[in-house]
């Protein structure tokens, strides 16, 4: 079996692992990048709308745009990469075997590991979409790349159920290419993505967004002859009398995104169960030292600026891993998710940011206008910040200023989402 | 119309119709089996619980004890020559009261009256939990049957047709049967597309066998639907070691709990009698009905680890025996109402069709050259990493992984399209490879398998079906759409 010895090893080619890799490469790293498609850049390549880029590049580019700046950086420095290749397991011991035509089973000897290998759709079956089984079912991305990729219609006359980015996206895609969407069916009474997508995507094109419905039944044998949706209580229960058939010849779901860490799980690195991804330091550090994750690995982002940026990040703490100047942590705070928060990233604060600015991500639970995300530490408020809405379509971004600022007694974190006028209470 | 006249037709390519098939295949008789659907194993052998039962629940005297009880012990053989994986992993009935175990004392006693083997009742809880450590904390004693087993239904079926296939038997797919004429010397079996003449018949057509029955005037039995559902959890979602059933009820065994070959937990089946035969949906009171059950025996079952949700019919007889025997209409075999224990039964049905034929005076002469092993290209996913490595610098198609939940490579894909019998359809993949059967089934890999199809059967991709004709996955090209609309003005 072949062997290669490499300081730093970028699991996934996607917008986390090129951010990383180049990041990494910068620091004087030697890197390699292991991507199981044929070629770099990841879910951004059926990405062809626009709107990425607002946030790094100051300008509005579409996913291969986006992806194509990246692949030439790469390039620039000399990446190497293994395409094709799909990496099977991965080691405590930062061992990765990897898989491809040319080279058999690859031995990838690490200093330090960098997971980047994204998320994937949740399933009609995941949620327990009652009915038959014909064809004409599909994940919304999956649809997306038959339009946008392989340049086929997956069906001509739509209904979406679940509000998430990709499925209000492929909403307005279906419509542009002539298919009928006949509506968007949303459980929750808010859409599950994000407000412009909504606006932009089906407001623009008159497809209608039914809020708290999901579909209770799947009709036909071979194809899809339609769907019965109906209105759901607070609990989801579909409440009787409400029933509706919509013709239509397919069914997508855009019904939420799942980190995948099947291979981290392998590898024994501890995983959140709110996030689906590992639970990382600040140094987006995993359980298992000099293994760090990013991207939709770590948390499911619904920008794409942001999983770069949490790509670059990683790079340059594992670039620090491996010069040794990344200090073991005597001792690390937890950091936990308190009123309204569903989740925070990371979970942990290293003793040895104590000085340092953090960087927090998180999510509401429910959707809150004018609020304060409050940070608790000894049943005192430490810190806050206003933000005039937390929806849990939007991921909510705080920098909290260094710790040593606030307290002798360092001690772990709660964060809450407090509608003004009654934080700190 | 074809000159040729078989010796046996028979009609379904499920799991019995596929073991008569395969057991007719050892001797000097032209054998076809005539199936409605695109491929073997599309009706009930495919939606079961795969469970090689011991063969105590069954009421003694019934064909359903007699065939249970003879076919478990052929499983290890059969398997064993198709590479067909097996595992006697032991079942449990579980009790959670005292009654309760007055149930598996007589389930017990029937056992012994069915002759089955090493059945075991366990009180000892402690023990009990320790065979079985996700089991509920409420377990007052289990009935243990160690010779009970699962194999996967589909893999068996599949099987059992490619071995049948390659030793001489025809298959006819897409073609229901429509009509049957009964002529002096042979019988002609009427297709949507031709005629096949045939001297006997056997009528294995599972939820459709009254309705062929009644085509030679035999109108003595109905078939009526009884769906059941399930629910397919993530691998290694919990520790389990066994097959647990609760206590019976008096229409079935209850809903199971249990492990596939693959590692994967299944939860159900219910039981829901209804009319429509071709009825495989599933519904939310079914799948809740499946949960609670299953949560009285593994309280902490992670149902947000559920995979897949199916369903599939049994095939049940007026007087819910098995219904097996020649009869009035000379050549015409009834092997109808099939339901569970059918799979179990299947090899033993098969051997027992022998004797029938025999019996009314057929000449079995066996086929020298018969070659009962089936050999199956290397899985991928079951082997070490060197073993790996120098398959993939044999045949490089190992190196390139399509299904990346259930590791399965190019090459099984090809293997599996190009094999005796091979796949047409995105399910045909699926049963023969279990290429979309993981965790996120078929979200990667269904363009991949589509793109393969297409190449490897030179048709265009838009012809590719998830299962048969009107299962079409593309309908057409991007702005396909737009010059319809435009034309058509």
């Amino acid at each position: 079996m072949k062997e290669i010895k490499v300081d730093i090893a970028v699991v996934g080619g996607g917008p986390a692992g090129l951010a990383a890799a180049i990041a990494a490469r910068e620091q004087g790293a030697d890197v390699l990048i292991i991507e199981r498609d044929f070629e770099l850049g990841g879910i951004l390549h059926q990405c062809i709308h626009n709107g990425f880029g607002l946030h790094i590049f100051k300008e509005e580019l579409t996913g291969p745009e986006f992806a194509q700046r990246y692949i030439n950086r790469v390039n620039e420095l000399k990446i190497p990469a293994k395409l094709d290749t799909m990496v099977i397991s991965i080691s405590p011991e930062k061992e990765i075997i990897a898989v491809n035509k040319i080279d058999g089973l690859l031995r990838i000897k690490a200093g330090a590991i960098i997971l980047a290998m994204g998320c994937r759709e949740r399933t009609r079956h995941n949620i327990l979409v009652p009915g038959s089984r014909p064809a004409g079912i599909y994940p919304a991305g999956l649809a997306q790349r038959l339009v946008n990729i392989e340049g086929f219609m997956p069906g001509k006359r739509f209904v979406i159920l679940g509000s998430g980015d990709i499925g209000m996206i492929m909403a307005r895609r279906l419509t542009w290419e002539g298919a009928k969407v006949e509506a968007v069916v949303e459980i929750q009474p808010y859409p599950s993505g994000l407000i412009r997508n909504q606006v932009q995507c089906l407001k623009d094109y008159n497809i209608p967004l039914i809020l708290e419905h999901t579909v209770i039944q799947v009709h036909g044998h071979q194809r899809v002859e339609g769907v019965t949706i109906a209105k759901v209580d607070e609990k989801w229960r579909p409440i009787p009398g409400t029933e509706r058939f919509i013709e239509c010849d397919t069914l997508l779901l855009s019904v939420g995104l799942i980190p995948e860490n099947e291979l981290s799980k392998a590898a024994g690195i501890e995983i959140d169960p709110k996030t689906k991804g590992p639970i990382v330091t600040n140094f987006l550090e995993t359980s298992i030292p000099g293994i760090f994750a990013c991207g939709n690995v770590l948390q499911v982002h619904d920008l794409i600026d942001n999983v770069a940026l949490e790509g670059t990040r990683a790079g340059e703490m594992a670039a620090t891993y491996i010069s040794r100047k990344l200090e073991v942590a005597e001792s690390k705070i937890s950091c936990l998710p308190g009123t309204n928060v569903g989740y925070v990233v990371p979970q942990f604060i290293s003793s040895r940011a104590f000085s340092d600015k953090i960087t927090f991500f998180m999510r509401a639970k429910k959707p809150q206008r004018n609020v304060y995300v409050e940070f608790i530490m000894n049943n005192q408020q430490i810190y806050r910040k206003f933000t005039k809405f937390a929806l849990p379509s939007e991921m909510i971004k705080v920098n909290l200023p260094p710790l040593k600022d606030f307290a002798e007694k360092i001690s772990d974190i709660t964060i809450n989402i407090i509608p003004k006028g009654e934080e700190g209470q | 119309m074809t000159e040729e006249i078989f010796d046996c037709c028979i009609i379904g390519a499920g799991v019995v119709g596929c073991a008569i098939a395969r057991r007719l295949a050892q001797f000097q008789l032209k054998t076809a089996v005539i199936e409605k659907g695109p491929d073997v194993c599309c009706g009930t052998s495919k939606a079961n619980s795969g469970i090689v039962h011991a063969g105590y629940a069954a009421q003694p005297g019934t064909l359903k004890a007699k065939f249970n009880a003879a076919g478990n012990p052929l499983f290890d053989q059969v398997c064993h020559e198709l590479s067909v994986p097996f595992a006697r992993i032991g079942t449990f009935v579980v009790a959670i009261t005292d009654d309760g175990i007055k149930v598996l004392e007589k389930l017990y006693q029937r056992g012994q009256e069915n002759k089955i083997p090493k059945l075991q009742i366990i009180t000892d809880t402690q023990k009990i939990r320790q065979m079985e450590p996700s089991l509920t904390p409420n377990v007052t004693g289990v009935l243990y049957a160690p010779t009970g087993g699962i194999v996967s239904p589909y893999d068996l079926t599949i099987g059992l047709a490619e071995n049948a296939y390659v030793n001489g038997v025809q298959f006819f797919f897409n073609s229901e049967v429509v009509g049957i004429d009964i002529k002096e010397r042979y019988k002609v079996i009427q297709t949507r597309s031709k005629e096949i003449k045939t001297h006997f018949i056997l009528n294995a057509a599972g939820v459709h066998a009254d309705e062929i029955s009644r085509m030679v005037g035999l109108d003595y039995f109905t078939i009526t639907p009884r769906k059941g559902e399930y629910i397919l959890l993530d691998k290694k979602c919990i520790e389990l070691n066994h097959v647990l059933f609760p206590i019976p009820t008096p229409i079935s065994k209850g809903i199971v709990v249990s492990i596939t070959m693959e590692g994967h937990i299944f939860l159900g089946p219910n039981a829901e009698t209804i009319e429509d035969k071709e009825d495989k949906s599933t519904t939310t009171e079914g799948l809740n009905e499946i949960i609670e059950g299953a949560r009285k025996l593994v309280p902490d079952i992670p149902v947000n680890e559920a995979i897949v949700t199916y369903a599939g019919l049994r095939a049940v007889s007026d007087n819910n025996d098995f219904i097996i025997e020649p009869t009035k209409v000379e050549g015409f075999i009834n092997v109808a109402g099939i339901q569970s224990p059918g799979l179990t039964a299947s090899l033993a049905i098969a051997e027992y069709i022998v004797e029938l034929l025999e019996n009314l005076g057929v000449k079995l002469s066996v086929k020298p050259n018969f070659n009962p092993i089936r050999e199956i290209p290397p899985r991928f996913a079951t082997l070490s990493n060197e073993e790996r490595h120098q398959l993939i610098l044999r045949n490089p198609d190992y190196g390139h992984i399509i299904c990346r939940c259930e590791y399965v490579t190019e090459a099984e894909i090809k293997a599996a399209i190009h094999r005796p019998l091979g796949a047409t359809t995105l399910d045909g993949v699926k049963f023969r490879t279990r290429a979309q059967m993981g965790r996120c089934h078929g979200g990667f890999c269904t363009n991949r398998i589509l793109e393969i199809l297409s190449r490897e059967l030179q048709v265009p991709i838009e012809q590719i079906s998830k299962k048969g004709p009107k299962s079409e996955l593309i309908v057409g090209k991007t702005k396909d759409l737009w010059r319809i609309t435009v034309e058509g003005n």
